[in-house]
C-alpha cells in the first residue's frame, strides 16, 4: 500500500513550496469555476463563456508587456468583454451567439497583437504559452490573496443570487412574473463568470479555460435532479480533476521524455473530459432516460 | 352589456378591470379599447384566433407591456403585481434541466429571494399540499423536463399558485395537450379556483374544453373584444358585430362551432383556425 502510494505520489510533492501553491490556487480556481460554470451550462451560455476565456488572452499578454502578473490582464479583459456582449446583446437568445462572436473575433485580434510583441520583447516564447495553456507550477505567491478575493466575489455572487438566478435560467418568463429583475441578474452572472474564466486562465491558461469552468457542471447535471446537489457534485469533479492533474504533472517529469514534464493543463482537461463522459454514461441509468 | 363598453355595474371588488386598453405596435393595432372585468374567484376564458392579440393582453396585464392609451386596475388594497400568478405559453423545459417538479413548485413560493432554500419543514409542507391540490404528487420527485405535456403544465399551475396570488393568468396552457389531459388540466384549475376563490383568465383559441367551467368569456377578434357570458356573447350577432362580417354560431351536442366566414377578415389567421376557410372554436 506504501509502495502504491509511494509510486504515485512522488517524494517531495507536498514539501515543494511551488506545488503547495499550485493546490491552493488550483483549488480555490476549481471551486469557483463549477459552482458558476453549473450555471453557464443551464443558461446556454458556454460559448460566451469560452469567449470570455480566448479573449482573456489579449490581457494576459498586454499585462506581461507591462510588467503585470496575467491575472489583471485576464480579469480586466474578461469584465470589459463581458460588458461589451451585455451592450451588444447577450440577453436575447438570438442576439447571444452573435454579440459574443462579434467581442470575440476583436479580442482575439488583439490577443494575436500582444502575444507577438510579448515575443519579441521577452526574446521568448514562455509568455505565449504561459498565458494561452497556462503554467500553474510557476505561479508567483504574491497572486494568492487576489485570487482569494477574486474567487470570493464571485462565489458570493452565485450564492446570493442561487435562487433568482436559477428561476431566470429556467425560464426568464417565470421569474419576471416573480418580480425578478432578470437583466440585472443577468449582468451580475456575467461579471461573476468573467472572473471565474480569469481565473481558470491563470492556472490552465486562456485557451484551456472553458474546460474547467464547463466541464464538471456539465458532469455534475448529468448525474443529479437537483441543482443544489448538482454545484456541490461540480465543485467535487472540478477540484478532482485539478488536484489529481498538478499530481500526474509532478509525476510526469520522471516519463519521457525524461525531465522535462506535461503540462498540468492537459491532465486537467483530459480529467474533466474523462468524468463528463463517464457522467453521461453513468446518469443516463441513475436519473433515467 | 357585451360589447366591452359597459363596465360601470360591475362589483365593487373586482380582482381585475381592463378599462379601454389600447395597444399598437408599429402603427398596427393590436388591442382597441378592450374592457372587462374580473370578479373574486371567477373563472374567465379568453378566447380568440391566434394573432387576435391574446398574448399582448396578458403582457399588459402583467406589467411588461405598457398600453398606448386605457389602463388596468388590479383591484383589492396592496395589491402588486406580485399577487398575479402566470403561466407562459408554449412552455417546455429543457430535457437537462436538472430540476424536480417539487423543486420549480418551491422556486414559485420563495424565488425571489437570496440565497439557497434552508430546508425548512413548513417549506416541504406548502410545496407537498400545492402538489397534492394540482394532482402532481405521483411525479413531483422526476426531472420536469422528462415529464409529459400535460404533467408539466401542473407543475407550472402549482409553481404559479403557491405564493396565493388573487389572480393567475394562463396563456393558452391546453394548446399543446391532447383532450384527456385538457380536459384534466381544466378540471384542476376550475377546483383550485373554488376552493381558493382565486381568479383565473386562460386565453384559449379552442374554448370547448372550458365550456363546463367558465364563468364569463372576453372575445377578442380583431383586437376588439365582447365580454360576457358564454350565452351572452358566443351569438350570431354578438361576434359578427366584433369581426366585422358574417359569423354563424352552431351548438352541437353541447359544443360551440363558430364559423367566421371567408375572405373579408382582417385576421388571415383566424382563417387559419380551421379547415377551408372556417374557423371552428
Amino acid at each position: 500500500m506504501a509502495g502504491v502510494l509511494h509510486t504515485l505520489v512522488e517524494p517531495g510533492f507536498f514539501s515543494d513550496s511551488a506545488v503547495q501553491l499550485a493546490l491552493v490556487v488550483g483549488g480555490v480556481v476549481a471551486l469557483v469555476a463549477a459552482a458558476v460554470g453549473v450555471f453557464t451550462v443551464l443558461r446556454g451560455q458556454a460559448f460566451a463563456g469560452d469567449a470570455l476565456g480566448h479573449m482573456g488572452a489579449a490581457g494576459g499578454s498586454s499585462a506581461y508587456l507591462i510588467g503585470l502578473a496575467p491575472l489583471w490582464g485576464f480579469v480586466a479583459v474578461a469584465l470589459a468583454a463581458a460588458g461589451l456582449m451585455e451592450m451588444v446583446g447577450i440577453q436575447r437568445a438570438r442576439g447571444r451567439d452573435l454579440a459574443t462572436g462579434i467581442v470575440l473575433g476583436a479580442g482575439l485580434g488583439l490577443a494575436a497583437l500582444f502575444l507577438y510583441l510579448d515575443t519579441t520583447h521577452s526574446g521568448t516564447a514562455g509568455a505565449t504559452g504561459t498565458i494561452l495553456v497556462g503554467s500553474i507550477f510557476t505561479l508567483d505567491p504574491a497572486i494568492l490573496p487576489a485570487a482569494l478575493a477574486l474567487g470570493a466575489i464571485a462565489l458570493i455572487i452565485v450564492i446570493a443570487l442561487f435562487r433568482p438566478l436559477l428561476l431566470s435560467s429556467i425560464s426568464p418568463e417565470l421569474a419576471v412574473a416573480r418580480g425578478i429583475p432578470v437583466r440585472a441578474v443577468g449582468i451580475l452572472y456575467l461579471i461573476a463568470m468573467a472572473v471565474a474564466v480569469a481565473l481558470c486562465a491563470v492556472t490552465i491558461g486562456a485557451i484551456l479555460s472553458t474546460a474547467l469552468l464547463i466541464g464538471p457542471g456539465a458532469a455534475a447535471l448529468a448525474l443529479t435532479n437537483r441543482p443544489g446537489r448538482a454545484v456541490a457534485l461540480a465543485g467535487v469533479i472540478g477540484l478532482a480533476a485539478t488536484w489529481l492533474g498538478v499530481l500526474l504533472a509532478y509525476d510526469s517529469y520522471y516519463w519521457p521524455p525524461l525531465h522535462h514534464g506535461w503540462p498540468v493543463s492537459f491532465f486537467v482537461v483530459a480529467l474533466v473530459l474523462i468524468a463528463y463522459l463517464g457522467a453521461r454514461a453513468g446518469g443516463r441509468r441513475r436519473v433515467g432516460g | 352589456m357585451t360589447d366591452g363598453t359597459l363596465t360601470a355595474a360591475e362589483p365593487r371588488e373586482a380582482t381585475l378591470s381592463a378599462e379601454a386598453v389600447t395597444v399598437r405596435l408599429g402603427g398596427r393595432s393590436i388591442l382597441d379599447e378592450v374592457s372587462f372585468t374580473i370578479g373574486r374567484g371567477e373563472f374567465t376564458g379568453l378566447i380568440g384566433a391566434n394573432g387576435a392579440g391574446k398574448t399582448t393582453l396578458l403582457r399588459v396585464i402583467l406589467g411588461l407591456q405598457a398600453p398606448t392609451a386605457g389602463r388596468i386596475r388590479l383591484g383589492g388594497p396592496g395589491h402588486a403585481r406580485g399577487g398575479i400568478g402566470y403561466v407562459p405559453q408554449k412552455f417546455l423545459l429543457e430535457q437537462d434541466m436538472p430540476l424536480r417538479g417539487r423543486d420549480l413548485v418551491g422556486l414559485g413560493l420563495d424565488g425571489h429571494r437570496l440565497g439557497f432554500a434552508l430546508p425548512s419543514r413548513r417549506r416541504a409542507a406548502l410545496v407537498e399540499e400545492m402538489l397534492e391540490a394540482v394532482g402532481a404528487g405521483r411525479f413531483a420527485d422526476a426531472r420536469v423536463g422528462r415529464l409529459s405535456g400535460g404533467e408539466q403544465q401542473r407543475i407550472l399551475i402549482a409553481h404559479a399558485l403557491i405564493s396565493r396570488p388573487r389572480l393567475l393568468l394562463l396563456d393558452e396552457p391546453l394548446a399543446n395537450l391532447d383532450l384527456p389531459s385538457a380536459q384534466e388540466v381544466v378540471r384542476v384549475l376550475s377546483r383550485v379556483s373554488r376552493e381558493q376563490q382565486i381568479a383565473i383568465l386562460i386565453s384559449a383559441h379552442e374554448m370547448n374544453p372550458l365550456l363546463p367551467v367558465m364563468d364569463r368569456v372576453v372575445y377578442l377578434a380583431g383586437g376588439r373584444a365582447a365580454t360576457g357570458t358564454v350565452e351572452e356573447v358566443v351569438r350570431s350577432e354578438v361576434l359578427t358585430r366584433l369581426y366585422g362580417h358574417h359569423v354563424d354560431v352552431l351548438r352541437v351536442h353541447g359544443r360551440v362551432i363558430v364559423v367566421a366566414g371567408t375572405g373579408q377578415d382582417e385576421h388571415p389567421a383566424a382563417e387559419e383556425a380551421g379547415a377551408g376557410g372556417v374557423e371552428i372554436v
